[in-house]
């Protein structure tokens, strides 16, 4: 970034959208010195970022998201000597278990694949599952075990890295909705639905769900689609399944997961996804996705069938077409970025997210590869729009 | 004429009386009743072994009872009656109910909930202890069961309840050793004007007082509160409060029975979108209904304690109401004359009951003063100071923040015990009126439900 | 005496017979299971969170105080649960016998 007259800015970067990846990557802008705003409709991480699973977990991500994850995950690690607190990260290890053997086999090539990127799995036959995992019902025939993946109570991580962001000179402004956003010469504005203007040579857009609404603001519209995850918890009951647990299938139905926290509860998500309400800001658990997720995780963990289910909650997730998020810089606008639309896959990529944007922002280039997440990838070959700086 | 799908949640006075309302008018609604049988709480009706006489249990309201229980009697037949079943879940104008482990669909074209309402609490130290019950709790092991809640008993908090409860146990030959309102006594004074709307009702709050000093209870108003002492392992010991000259004092007891007033059961409203209001009267968010008991939502109708606390005949009132507000939304001529006498009667509740709160009312400024070693949520085991903590540190000053920060409203009872005291605490501590706090609001399913359930389909 | 409730009136029932924590109690025909439980020892559970010993609160299913573990395992929730011969209910949280084979 060029030297520039401060006089003019509010800040070196305005951050817009205050869930994980924003909160995360104000907080690291800051440890390089760089002054940013993080502005926020409503409260840091009260979207996706506060409502999602909750799993910190490597082990099943498209392979070349391998190193970003393993870039998060090394930060997760070290969150209380960063944030102070560890927003509940438990590195309890993470079991994907299958019911046929032609998911197991897909589950050892992804194994062998993974290695070589930093990610360990240990295979398990069924006879090794029984003896280390007895919790699993015998419809599974094997699964796959990753040592050092986990959880943490994703109600907490958002708010942790704001506040660290804002006791590190961050300003953080809540309850500030941002309608428009634009680059008028060489500044970013982004202006608030009460006048409130933010100006900064560079902008982050960290909208999640709402990115595609400022993205198209500079003529990069997303084919992004929104889905509601369904998310149930049990009542507390004593500490006995201390891995994060899910099922590896290509049947949606089939796919669920959960994880008990050492208060107790079990917090189940997957089967079937619910609709979301982007404009209201809305979604609700649909009775027949809860009702196959409830089966669906009695056939993964039996036992968990004596148990009850104290609340469903859902939430608003934004899915690209193809799978991967957005992230990187604009390709039409320079000193624009993007890092949203994490299709149910962000939180524990979050961290990571965070740290890569700021070297990003900061530095014009970053040592981890995510070309595959470029905003690029989406453009139309339409004629520039005048007054759009390229 | 096609027969509307009509449900009705609740088999209380206010469920009973819809029901009933409907049949006459050729309808056979659907009635789900959680419980095992009809009546709610404050006709709950005793296990059919038992052999007590309506005089014995409902006193003044024994033909009140009595007549709500036969009619529901002969009712059944006429209504697809589906009691221990709880209704879990509200979307697309569909309810979902579960009994005995299996989730039934059912479609609606009007509901009716008449969930009642709960007994509601303000916490003091020590009222996590064992043999500490709501008023409603002591009175349902009476009334239900036979029992006392224990040898020597303290009854505390404020409201007519309060005063009902003792004189039931006195009278059933329980030991009462105090009671103590919180409220001071002038305040009744004040509400005379009020109260003089149901002269026989306030005759009969008279007359439990009178009943009270009669057999020596020990009776203070103007109470403060200062804590339950137990033990972790055995429970409730005693109970210390100051009276209203501010004199400590300690009584010993075995079991207390606390509450102030009823708070609707709201849930069910927020499972259907219905639109909320804050009563500034009452301290308390209500949905929002009209004077029939119609919802913000089209084809959703609210009626008894769980629209507006008003007692158990403004509940049989407000479920004919509903009633008629369905039968007037489907098409069909209701009389005149019996929706103007009902509206009539509940004016002349609507005026009574505020007299009670007047008389009566929920302590909130107590919530300041709270200790931070004070339980306020039972089910997380969540102390005031916790929640402070995220008040002050994490910047939570809106009720489902200080939630997501503190635990308190997490647990089994979704907030239901916890949730108004929490929103008094985050309004002292944050500065922020309790209006701009918010409320919990409700989530599938809104009882615990088994994770063993399956939908038959 | 190891009771909380005391019983005032209708005590003309069958009687039947629990256990809690393995050990016999008695109670009667018409009892939920809170009173049965009530009717031989001072608590139901204990909190998840703390010591502190639990027996019930609002008898009517709405503060879910009352939940108790039966022996295999299983849950019930005391104050709106008949109470029946046979029953097996532990006071404290069995260490991981929720988690044993179905």
């Amino acid at each position: 970034m060029s030297t520039m007259d401060k006089s003019r800015y509010d800040a070196d970067v305005v951050i817009v959208g205050g869930g994980l990846m924003g909160a995360a990557t104000a907080f690291f802008l800051r440890q390089r010195g760089r002054s940013v705003i993080l502005l926020e409709r409503g409260l840091i991480g009260q979207q996706a970022s506060g409502v999602n699973f909750g799993n910190v977990r490597r082990q099943g991500r498209f392979l070349p998201q391998l190193a970003l994850a393993n870039r998060s995950r090394a930060i997760w690690g070290r969150l209380p000597e960063l944030l102070g607190e560890d927003a509940e990260f438990l590195a309890t290890g993470h079991v994907r278990i299958c019911y046929d053997t032609e998911r197991l086999g897909v589950l050892e090539e992804y194994a062998n694949a993974a290695r070589p990127l930093g990610l360990d799995l240990e295979i398990l036959s069924q006879q090794a599952l029984r003896k280390r995992f007895p919790y699993f019902s015998h419809e599974a025939v094997g699964g796959s075990y990753s040592p050092i993946d986990g959880h943490a109570n994703p109600r907490l991580a958002a708010p942790a890295f704001a506040r660290a962001a804002v006791r590190a000179g961050a300003r953080v402004v809540e309850n500030t909705e941002i309608e428009s956003v634009e680059k008028d010469g060489e500044d970013f504005r982004a202006t608030a639905t009460d006048g409130r203007t933010f100006r900064a040579p560079a902008m982050l857009i960290t909208a999640g769900a709402w990115g595609g609404l400022l993205s198209e603001q500079f003529g990069e519209a997303v084919p992004m689609a929104v889905h509601g995850p369904q998310m149930s918890v049990t009542e507390p009951v004593p500490y006995a399944i201390r891995e994060v647990c899910g099922v590896f299938t290509t049947i949606e139905r089939e796919v669920v997961y959960c994880r008990q926290i050492p208060r107790g509860n079990v917090i189940i998500g997957g089967s079937t996804r619910g609709p979301a309400f982007p404009d209201i800001r809305r979604a609700y658990t649909v009775p027949t996705s809860t009702m196959s997720q409830m089966a669906e995780i009695r056939r993964m963990i039996p036992a968990l069938g004596r148990l009850n289910i104290i609340r469903t909650w859902s939430g608003i997730e934004g899915y690209m077409s193809d799978g991967r998020p957005i992230m990187g810089p604009s390709g039409r606008v320079s000193g624009l970025f993007y890092a949203f639309g994490f299709c149910g896959h962000g939180f524990q990529l979050g961290p990571g997210v965070g740290d890569v944007m700021a070297e990003l922002i900061d530095t014009g280039s970053t040592s981890t590869p995510i070309e595959p997440f470029q905003m690029a990838r989406f453009a139309a070959p339409v004629a520039v729009a005048e007054g759009v700086d390229e | 004429m096609d027969q509307p799908r009509v449900i009705v949640i609740g088999a209380g006075p206010s469920g009973v009386r819809c029901a009933q309302t409907l049949v006459a008018a050729g309808i056979r609604p659907t009635l789900i009743e959680e419980g095992r049988r009809d009546g709610g709480q404050i006709y709950r009706r005793q296990p059919e072994s038992f052999t007590r006489s309506y005089q014995t249990l409902y006193g003044d309201t024994a033909s009140r009872a009595q007549s709500l229980h036969s009619d529901f009697d002969a009712l059944k037949s006429q209504i697809d009656y589906r009691p221990e079943t709880l209704a879990w879940n509200i979307v697309d104008r569909t309810v979902y109910a579960v009994k005995s482990g299996l989730s039934t669909p059912l479609p609606f074209d009007a509901l009716v909930v008449c969930a009642g309402a709960t007994d509601r609490l303000m916490p003091i130290p020590g009222w996590d202890f064992a043999g500490t019950y709501s008023l409603g709790g002591a009175q349902i092991a009476l009334k239900a069961q036979a029992c006392s809640i224990g040898r020597q008993v303290v009854f505390m908090g404020t409201g007519p309840l309060l005063y009902l409860v003792a004189a039931q146990y006195v009278a059933a030959g329980a030991t009462v050793v105090a009671v103590l309102d919180t409220s001071p006594f002038t305040l009744r004074v004040g509400a005379l004007p009020k109260l003089l709307a149901q002269p026989a009702a306030l005759a009969k709050g008279v007359g439990l007082v009178a009943a009270l000093k009669r057999a020596r209870v020990p009776l203070h108003s103007g109470v403060t509160l200062i804590e339950i002492a137990g033990t972790a392992q055995d429970g409730v010991q005693g109970v210390v409060f100051e009276d209203s000259k501010g004199v400590r004092h300690r009584v010993v007891c075995d079991a207390v029975g606390l509450g102030y007033h009823l708070r609707p059961e709201t849930q069910l409203a927020d499972l259907a979108r219905c639109e909320f209001e804050f009563h500034a009267d009452r301290r308390l968010w209500m949905p929002k209904v009209d004077g029939m008991g119609r919802s913000s939502v089209k084809g959703v109708y609210l009626a008894g304690d769980s629209a507006r606390v008003l007692g158990a005949d403004a509940a049989e009132a407000s479920g004919r109401l509903a009633a008629f507000a369905v039968l007037q939304d489907q098409g069909r001529t209701v009389p005149a004359d019996q929706v103007q006498a009902t509206e009539r009667t509940l004016t002349r509740i609507r005026r009574f009951q505020a007299g009670l709160n007047q008389a009566f009312p929920w302590p909130h400024a107590q919530a300041a003063a709270l200790p931070d070693h004070a339980v306020v949520c039972r089910c997380e085991n969540v102390t005031a100071g916790e929640l402070r903590h995220v008040v002050h540190q994490m910047g939570a000053q809106e009720a489902n923040r200080a939630k997501a920060f503190s635990r308190v409203g997490m647990g089994r009872c979704q907030g239901r015990y916890c949730g108004v005291a929490g929103a008094e605490i985050i309004a002292q501590a944050s500065g922020v009126p309790v209006e701009l706090v918010g409320r919990l609001r409700g989530q599938a399913p809104i009882k615990p439900m088994t994770i063993a359930v399956e939908d038959p389909a | 005496m190891n009771a909380r409730f005391y019983r005032l009136a209708e005590t003309d029932r069958t009687p039947i017979e629990l256990l809690i924590d393995g050990k016999p109690i008695f109670a009667l025909q018409g009892d939920t299971l809170l009173v049965a439980l009530l009717s031989g020892s001072r608590h139901v559970r204990v909190s998840e969170f703390g010591d502190t010993t639990r027996a019930g609160f609002c008898l009517m299913g709405a503060c879910q105080d009352c939940w108790v573990w039966t022996e295999s395992g299983d849950r019930l929730r005391a104050c709106s649960t008949q109470a029946e011969s046979g029953m097996s209910l532990l006071t404290s949280q069995p260490e991981g016998s929720w988690i044993s084979p179905v």
